[in-house]
Formats: C-alpha cells, structure tokens, sequence
C-alpha cells in the first residue's frame, strides 16, 4: 500500500506539473501580456511602451524560465534600474538585500491578483470555501438520492417502480442547469408566477416566495433553508439523474448474478439479498462515478453560481478569465487540477475497499 | 423442522407428477417441460440425464419454485414431503429453501458473493432458518468446513470466494447447502466446470455425504457416467419429455428408449476405436422447442422411426415388464430387438504414419509477471512448459492431456507462434520457428498449422455470414487466384464438413453449436492445414454432437494425412481417438507413449490418479478408485523435486527423499514408452490396472 501511494503520488505530481504549464503557457501568450500592460499601465499605450512595460515587469524572457521562477525553484528575475533594484520577490518599498532569492508556489506565493487588487492565495482560500460548502450540501443531497433511487429501480428490472424512477432520472439527467435553474426559479422563487403567490395566499410561507433566487445573502448571513435550496437542488437535479443510472445499470446487472440466486435459494428474504449481498458489489461502478462528479461539481458550478451570483470558486473563474488575470487564473488551475487528481486517488484506494477481488500491493 | 410431523418417511421425499412448465415470451408460449413426472425416496439418488436445452436444469429450478419472471408451472405437482409447492406462497417457500431443499450449482465461482466473506455466507443460513447466534452460527460453518474436508476451516471461513480454487468454492458451495441438514439436495452439474481429479474428489464427498445425512439427491448432468457412479435411479431426458426411467443398473443395461441407446452408442466407452469399432452419432439436430415434431419428439433422429404411427399421437410414458418402476416413453418398446449391434459403421484400415513433420526438442516457455499494479520490481516466474522433447509424424493423432494449468494451451500458443518460447527448439518440417512469431511467418506457414478452437460460439465473426468468414481464411492464407475461385473453394469446404451449400449465406447464430464447430474446423483445412491443433474441439459440444465432430475430423485427417494434435482433458475420446498420448503435468511431460502404453500399466502415477477419476458410463467396468488430495500446486512456485510428489500416493514407495529433491529423469520404458519417474522398475512392473472390464 504505502509502495502503490507514493507511486500514485509522484504520478499526481507529474501530471500536475504538465497540466499547469500548459495552462501557465496559453495564458502567458504575447496577447495576453500585451492587454495585461494595457490594463496595468495605462490602456492608451503605444507599441513601443507596451513592449518595455512586458520587459521592465519580468515578462520578456523565455517561458520555462518564468514557468519556473512561478512554481518558485528558479531565483526571481531583479533588475536595477537608475539605481533601483525592482523584481519578482521584491515588494514595493522593501530592501533588496532583505527579499527573498525564491517566490512562487513553492513558497506560498500565489501572485497578486490584478481584479480584486488582494493576493491571489487569499482570494482562493476564501471562494474555495464557499464552493465547498456549496458542493457538500450537493453531495449530502445528491448521492443518498440517487443511490437511493437507482436501487430502487434496479433491484425489480422493469416494474412499474422502475419505470417511474427511470423517466425520472433520465428527464432530470437531460437538463442542463441553466435550463433546470431558470425553471426552478420560476417556479418557486418568483412572486409572480408558480408556487410561491399560492403559498403565501394560502399562509404556509411566511416570506414572499418558497426559496430566494439569489444565494448572496449566503456569504454574509449564514445558510438557510430559504437561501441555499435552489442552486444545491438545481447542482443535485443533474447529479442525481445521472448516478441513478449508473446505480440503476450496475444493480440490474447484479440482481441477475448467479450469486443472488443463490441468496435466494439458501432462503433470505428480498429485502436482506437487496441490502446484505446486492448493495455492496452493485455500488462498485457508481462509487467512482461519484468521485467523478466532484472534478465535474467544480466546473459545473460556474454556471449556478452565475445564475444564483453565489461569490465562489466558479465566480472567481469566471472573473479572472473575463479580466485577463493571469495568477488568479492558474492558482484556479492549479486547484483544479489537484482536486481531479486527489478525487481519482481515493476513489481508486475506496475501490480496493469495495471490491475485495482488487489487491493494490 | 415445522409441518412436517405429518409427512411419513417410507413416502417419497419428492413426487413430481405431469409436471408441465413454459416459457413466456412476447412472441409466443414456450414449453420447456412437458408432462414429467419422477418420484425420489429418502436417502436415494435420483439423476436426471440429457443433452443442453432438454429441460433438467428447469425442473430443478421448478423444484426450488424459481423460475424468473417468464418462465410459470402450467399443469401438475411437485409435492415434498407431501406438500404440494406448486400454490405455497413467498413466505412458506422461503423457509423450505435452503433448510429443507439446498441446491448446488454449476459454476461456483459465480454462485459464491464476490464482496462477503466465506464465513459470513454460510453462517446466514442457520441464522435465517434456525434463529441462532452469530458465534454459533460461526463454529456451525468451521465444523461443516471441515466436514467437507477442506484445510485449515479458520483461514477459509475469513477468505474471499476469489481467494479459493474451483474446486475449494465448490466445496463451499457444498458446505453452504449442507449448513441446515436439508432433507433433499439439488445438485445441477456440480462438476462440470471442474477438472477430472477434483470432479472425483466431490462426486466421493457427495456420496459419502448423502449417506452420513440421509439426504436424498436430485442429480443433474450430462455425463452418463457420473450418473452411474452417484446415483441409484436416473431419468433420461429428451427435448422437455422424460423419455426414460427406471434403477441406473436397468437403464444401463436393458436400455428400452432408442434415445438413450443413442447415447450410449455415440459415448466413447473402453473398447470403441476410430478403426474397427468407430462411434456412432446420432443424426440430425435436437428440436428447438418451438418447432418439435407431432408425436414422438425423438421420431426424426430415430433409426426405428415408422411413419404414420410414431408420429400420429403424443407418446405416454409406459412402465415395463420387468418392474422396478422401469418406464419408456416408446411405442416400440417391445417389438424392437435391443440388443441387436448397431449397423456396424465401415471399419476402416489404420493410417500409416510418415514422416516426422513437428519436432520440439527442450522446448521451455517462462512468463514474467510482475508484481504489483504498476509493474513493481518483484518479478515472478510462471514455468508454464519445462524441457518439452517429442515428435509428431504425418498422419498421427497425437493427444496432449492434462488438467487446466498443466501447460497444454501455452504449447499451442507456441506451437501457433501466438508466444516465441523461452528456449527450445521448435523444427516445422525443416524450419526452425521457436523465435518467430506468427505475424512473422511466411503464409505457407501459417496456414500448414492451423487450430481448432474450443469454443465454436466465440470463435466465428457474429456479423459475417460463414462462407464469407471461409473465404477470408482463403483469401489470407493467399488460397485461390479469383474471388469466383475462392468461392468454389470454399463450397467445396462446405462440402468437405458435411453442411449444406446453402449454409454459406447464413450467419453464425443461425447455426447449432457443432455446425459452427464444423465451420470452424473448415477455417483451419481452408489453406491446407498439415498440422492441426485441436484444443477441446468438442468439449464444449453436447454428447451426441461430439461422436460427429469427432468422427469428421478423423475422416478429413485420413483423406489429408493431416498431423492432428489433439488438446483435451477427456480420456475418454482420447482414448478413443489418439495414437500416440502425451500426459502434462505442471507444465512437465510426465508420461509419453502409444494410447495403450498409456492405458495400461506401468502408469505414471498422475495418469493412474487420471484414469482413476475418469467417470465411465459402463456397468462392467470396475475402477480402482484412486482421489487426489489437495489441488495442483501453482506453476509460480512449484514444489521441488518432482512436480507430483505433493499428490502422488506412491511416494513412500521411493527410497530416501529423492522426490523431494530431485526432478525424475525421463525412463524409457519397452517400446519408447517414457515415464518420467523415480520408482523402479520392479514397482512399475507390479502396478495394477486402474480400469478392468468385468467378464460378461
């Protein structure tokens, strides 16, 4: 185990450095840098300003080199200038002599990000943590749902159960967010139109509508019920649909095994053949489906936290790629990165513990 | 254990009386079994025999009231201990299966829960049915462990299924079925996944169990020969009918169903031979159930079949003179004359052999595996073939036997040049092709040795009819100078396997399992194949399908001298078929010679343990009984020394621990019979002949 977890480890690492670089090179493309001086300096620059703004900044040199200065195992560029020693690692107003030789990753320095004017480490830590409260309620919705449902349906093949579950699961699994989120929000965030006049006429309800369209108050103000339920249902309503059939898919499959037969025939009843000798070996496939769906939660996110301006992770992306903000963008990268990687880790360690037949050594 | 106080034990266990169950499709009603009846005293064992498709494992499943959503008992009764099952309900059937019926299955790998402890399965069964506690549901499963004689019950009982060999998962299965002492017992093929030694090891613990419990048996297989050694009573089955039953020494001796002579003429038993007494098929195909003929279902297979009266009506089954609740589903029975020979098919002259065609001489095939997920830096050594020496000339059979993991299917790989072996030498006519591959080898190569396959129904393309899949071997084997050519060819082919020209425009799942076998074995004579490889040609056929697959593959040998190596576990054909046998054990020769060297004494001592587990379907013979303990060691470590000395009986019989240290030399023996054995001649010379055949 620990031979096969250092492996994977160095595989992660591996992967993770190609990945970054790619990204580090495409958003490090001369345009970029040219509509970064702009932006910067001043917007009504010439060519000729721009090229020395690229240059006095550090970013005229080759791209490996900065690849490296950035994940910080290559000294930061300086460079003295009428008797003033600017660079990488040095802030403004610090002595030279007192900066350090090294600043990137490495070292805990994400940049600074040019939207938001804060370092970009912070900025991260605080959306992640938003997104993550958002992708743990998703998860405390979605996987007891759709397990739930995809053994319901899969455990009697073609009853009227099954039948019911399945369009169920394949209606919601067809929508996209943007489609279920609009729909949702008519329906029960409105004051106008679906459930939420008729609630309140009725007095169930005590505010204006059943859920609130926009989950800002979120960050300020605590989670509620109120708050929170539609972009967590609208995240589900995919989610579900989906692993339900994959639940679905592989319990059929197993409730056909000869093994079943056999629980049948040695006299345990249909309910204990359900949970005691389907469940187990039926949840091996959609186990890592699930751990799939965090990588996925990441970048589907965007489009609910736009739709319900939630200020997390997907916001932040979407910030930083529409303002050219080239940390912020590869700190995203970076954490996206390591959450695939970390996600594809332990579903393959939860794996070899669902599946005795697997044997890492 | 409730409800049964009632039930008196001189009555039959089970009574199956007209018995009728059918299959519900969109298209049509399907009957599987029709008007089947059988009776099952306590303590006997009853065995139902018949080909794939004839109904029996239904009626076992009937038994169990477990027949899936289509499939419904439309007439009759299945009464147990008196009680009819056929209208108890969900709850009621529950609490009989498992305490009071068990089954025991055909695979037992997939019978076994993949993700649960051993322990765990066998213990749910007393906590279901008889309510007690975990622990001594626990020390229940150790004791029953043991009593099906398995090692060390601790390690096992906290083992996965995948961790056991087949034959340890079958003993479990066993265990399983035995946890709640049930009156009467399903087994359905128990054995047939398993190989020959270890199938004798459970047929003895079966036996030997029934009578320590009392519990009766409802055996099911198609191996007559099985049957004759568990049961006391059996029922041949034909097409959904019961066609024939009555006391096994009867049915075996005083057949009165042209069915089950059939069967025993198209099984190879001691004394048939390819020359002078070859087998004889039965002709035809069996009926699909939807298109059975009028009358008898046997009728148009049958050689006593009289129009207008066979198949005027349905046929009842009838008891007969001699008692014994001998019954025949044939309106004949007495008029045919039954112990008349069979027209004795042309016996033909013995083929010369010629020249040496195949020559291995220290042939060695190693493969590495490496150790963990990644390939980690343990490497371990598979020694799948060791110091492989022999011969084969034109228009030789010779057969290659062992069980699986003896090493016969990686010598074919070579062979092939599917694998380059380890070292060796490899002399095709006068090439060397050890180290050649066969993407390498020149198309005259390639197609002078071609292979036979196991299994007809993966081997052929699903979605190219059979002429065109012939024609593509022609076309690759450079076979043929035009399309019109190569189509002529392959008709003549067609031809040559005895199938219909019109089977050309036909699809593989339009064809039986042996007209694919046919097809496939006119793939290999496609380019003039001189060496033919045949691994389990017919194993995967049903037993009156293999006498004509058989036989058509030693009529094209004679016609083209072809070298036939013929692959198998089966004695019996071997026997039947072969010139010279080959035995492997663990990847080692152990014994070479011509079949009757081989058949008689001196044995090695693992063909004696061999010949010894071979069940055969005759009542005169009188085997010695000789039950391999423990399973065949893995070829990643094998014991030193000589490879069979973990499981030979005849180890004591060597002075000093020379089996334990040094690896036999090959002895040749009068004849060119080679042993590859430490005991002395004086030893070998005085051992006894497994198989006797007592006189009539």
């Amino acid at each position: 185990m620990p031979v096969f977890l250092i492996r994977r480890v160095l595989t992660m690492v591996l992967t993770a450095l190609c990945l970054t670089f790619v990204v580090f090179y495409l958003t490090n493309l001369p345009p970029n840098l040219e509509k970064l001086a702009k932006s910067e300096a001043s917007s009504r620059m010439s060519d000729a300003d721009v090229e020395s703004w690229i240059e006095r900044n550090g970013y005229g040199r080759p791209v490996l080199v900065r690849y490296g200065e950035w994940l910080g195992i290559t000294p930061g560029w300086t460079r003295t200038e009428d008797g003033v020693t600017t660079g990488r690692c040095i802030e403004r107003g610090q002595d030279p002599a007192t900066a350090p030789l090294r600043c990137g990753i490495l070292q805990g320095d994400w940049g600074f990000s040019t939207v938001f004017k804060q370092p970009v480490s912070l900025i991260i830590a605080e959306r992640l943590g938003a997104t993550g409260v958002l992708m743990l309620w998703v998860m405390i919705v979605m996987v007891p749902a759709s397990l739930l449902i995809g053994v319901l349906s899969g455990m009697r093949e073609g009853s009227r159960l099954d039948r019911g579950l399945s369009i169920f699961s394949i209606a919601s699994t067809a929508t996209p967010e943007y489609v279920s989120g609009v729909v949702l929000i008519a329906l029960f965030a409105s004051t106008s139109t679906g459930l939420s006049p008729w609630l309140a006429e009725q007095g169930w309800i005590s505010g204006k509508t059943l859920f609130m369209g926009t989950a800002t108050s979120a960050l300020d103000s605590g989670i509620t019920f109120w708050n929170f339920g539609l972009p967590v249902m609208t995240i589900a309503l995919y989610g579900i649909g989906y692993i339900a059939r994959m639940t679905r898919a592989s319990m059929t499959e197993v409730m056909t095994a000869q093994y079943i037969r056999t629980a049948r025939l040695k006299g345990v009843s249909f309910g204990n053949v359900v949970m005691k000798h389907a469940l187990r070996n039926a949840l091996i496939a959609p186990f890592t489906v699930i751990m799939l769906q965090f990588p996925w939660l990441l970048n589907g996110v965007v489009i609910v936290e736009t739709l319900f301006n939630y200020k997390g992770f997907g916001w932040t992306l979407v910030q930083a790629a529409g303002n050219n903000d080239i940390e912020l963008l590869l700190a995203c990268s970076v954490v996206a990165v390591f959450v695939v990687l970390m996600t594809q880790l332990i579903s393959d360690i939860g794996y070899v513990f669902l599946n005795p037949r697997i044997r890492v050594s | 254990m409730t409800a049964t106080t009632d039930w008196d034990p001189s009555k039959p266990i089970l009574e199956i009386e007209n018995l009728s169950i059918s299959f519900f499709t969109r298209l049509r009603e399907i009957p599987a079994v029709m008007d089947f009846s059988c009776t099952v005293m306590p303590g006997e064992a009853m065995g139902l025999v018949g080909e794939s498709g004839c109904g029996k494992s239904t009626v076992a499943l009937a038994v169990m009231r477990y027949l899936g959503k289509n499939g419904r008992i439309t007439g009759g009764s299945i009464r147990f201990k008196g009680r009819d099952l056929t209208t108890m309900d969900d709850e009621a059937l529950r609490l009989i299966r498992g305490s009071e019926i068990a089954m025991i299955y055909q695979e037992p790998m997939a019978s076994l829960n993949p993700a649960m402890r051993i322990g765990a399965q066998l213990a749910e069964v007393p906590m279901i049915h008889e309510g007690i506690g975990r622990e001594a549901s626990w020390n229940l499963a150790r004791q029953i462990v043991a009593d099906v004689r398995l090692p060390d019950p601790d390690r096992i009982l906290k083992a996965y299924p995948h961790q056991l060999s087949g034959g340890q998962q079958q003993r479990i299965v066993i265990a399983m079925a035995l946890m709640s002492k049930p009156a009467l017992l399903i087994l359905d093929e128990p054995t047939t996944a398993l190989d020959v030694t270890v199938e004798a090891g459970i047929v003895d613990l079966v036996k030997d169990l029934g009578r320590k419990y009392g519990t009766s048996i409802l055996f099911i297989s198609h191996n007559l020969g099985l049957i004759l050694d568990v049961c006391d009573r059996l029922c041949v089955m034909y097409s959904g009918e019961a066609v024939e039953t009555g006391a096994v020494a009867q049915v075996f001796d005083r057949m009165r169903h042209p069915y089950t002579q059939a069967l025993f003429r198209s099984i190879p038993l001691p004394g048939a031979d390819k020359n002078t007494h070859p087998l004889v098929s039965i002709p035809g195909n069996f009926p699909l159930p939807h298109e059975r003929p009028p009358g008898c279902n046997f009728g148009p297979r049958c050689t006593y079949f009289q129009a207008g009266r066979c198949d005027a009506q349905k046929v009842p089954m009838v008891p007969l003179a001699g008692g014994g609740r001998h019954e025949t589903r044939c309106l004949r029975s007495a008029e045919i004359d039954w112990d008349k020979p069979p027209v004795a098919a042309k016996a033909v002259a013995r083929t010369p052999v010629g020249e040496v065609v195949l020559k291995m001489t220290d042939l060695r095939k190693y493969y590495e595996v490496s150790g963990g997920l990644f390939g980690g830096s343990l490497k371990k050594v598979v020694k799948a073939n060791e110091t492989l020496s022999f011969e084969a000339r034109e228009g030789e059979t010779l057969a290659i036997v062992g069980e699986s993991g003896c090493g016969k299917s990686t010598f074919a790989k070579v062979l092939m040049g599917l694998e380059t072996a380890t070292s060796g030498k490899i002399m095709l006519f006068d090439q060397d092709i050890q180290d050649i591959p066969i993407e390498k080898r020149g198309t005259d190569t390639v197609s002078s040795v071609q292979m036979v396959f196991q299994n007809p129904f993966d081997t052929l393309n699903p979605s190219m009819t059979v002429g065109r899949q012939i024609i593509r071997a022609l076309e690759i084997f450079g076979q043929g100078a035009s399309d019109a050519e190569r189509h002529d060819r392959m008709l003549e082919l067609l031809d040559l396997v005895k199938l219909p020209r019109a089977f050309a425009d036909r699809m593989p799942r339009q064809l039986s399992g042996g007209q694919k076998q046919r097809v496939g074995i006119a793939r290999a004579f496609a380019g003039g194949a001189r060496i033919v490889v045949a691994d389990e040609p017919v194993s995967a056929l049903d037993v009156s399908v293999q006498a004509a697959v058989t036989d058509l593959l030693m009529e094209i040998q004679r016609k083209n001298r072809t070298t036939l190596l013929f692959i198998s576990h089966d004695l019996s054909i071997v026997r039947y078929l072969s010139d010279r046998v080959m035995v492997m054990y663990l990847g080692h020769v152990v014994e070479m010679g011509t079949t009757d060297q081989v058949f008689s004494p001196p044995y090695h001592p693992y063909t004696e343990a061999l010949l010894s587990a071979v069940p055969i379907a005759d009542t005169r013979v009188k085997k010695k009984r000789i039950v391999l303990e423990g399973d065949i060691p893995s070829a990643m470590n094998p014991p030193p020394g000589c490879p069979f000395q973990t499981r030979c009986r005849w180890k004591s019989q060597v002075p000093g621990n020379l089996c334990d240290t040094m690896m036999p030399p090959i002895r040749v023996l009068a004849g060119d019979h080679q042993i590859k054995c430490h005991l002395s001649d004086a030893v070998l010379a005085g051992m006894e002949p497994v198989i006797r055949i007592a006189a009539q």
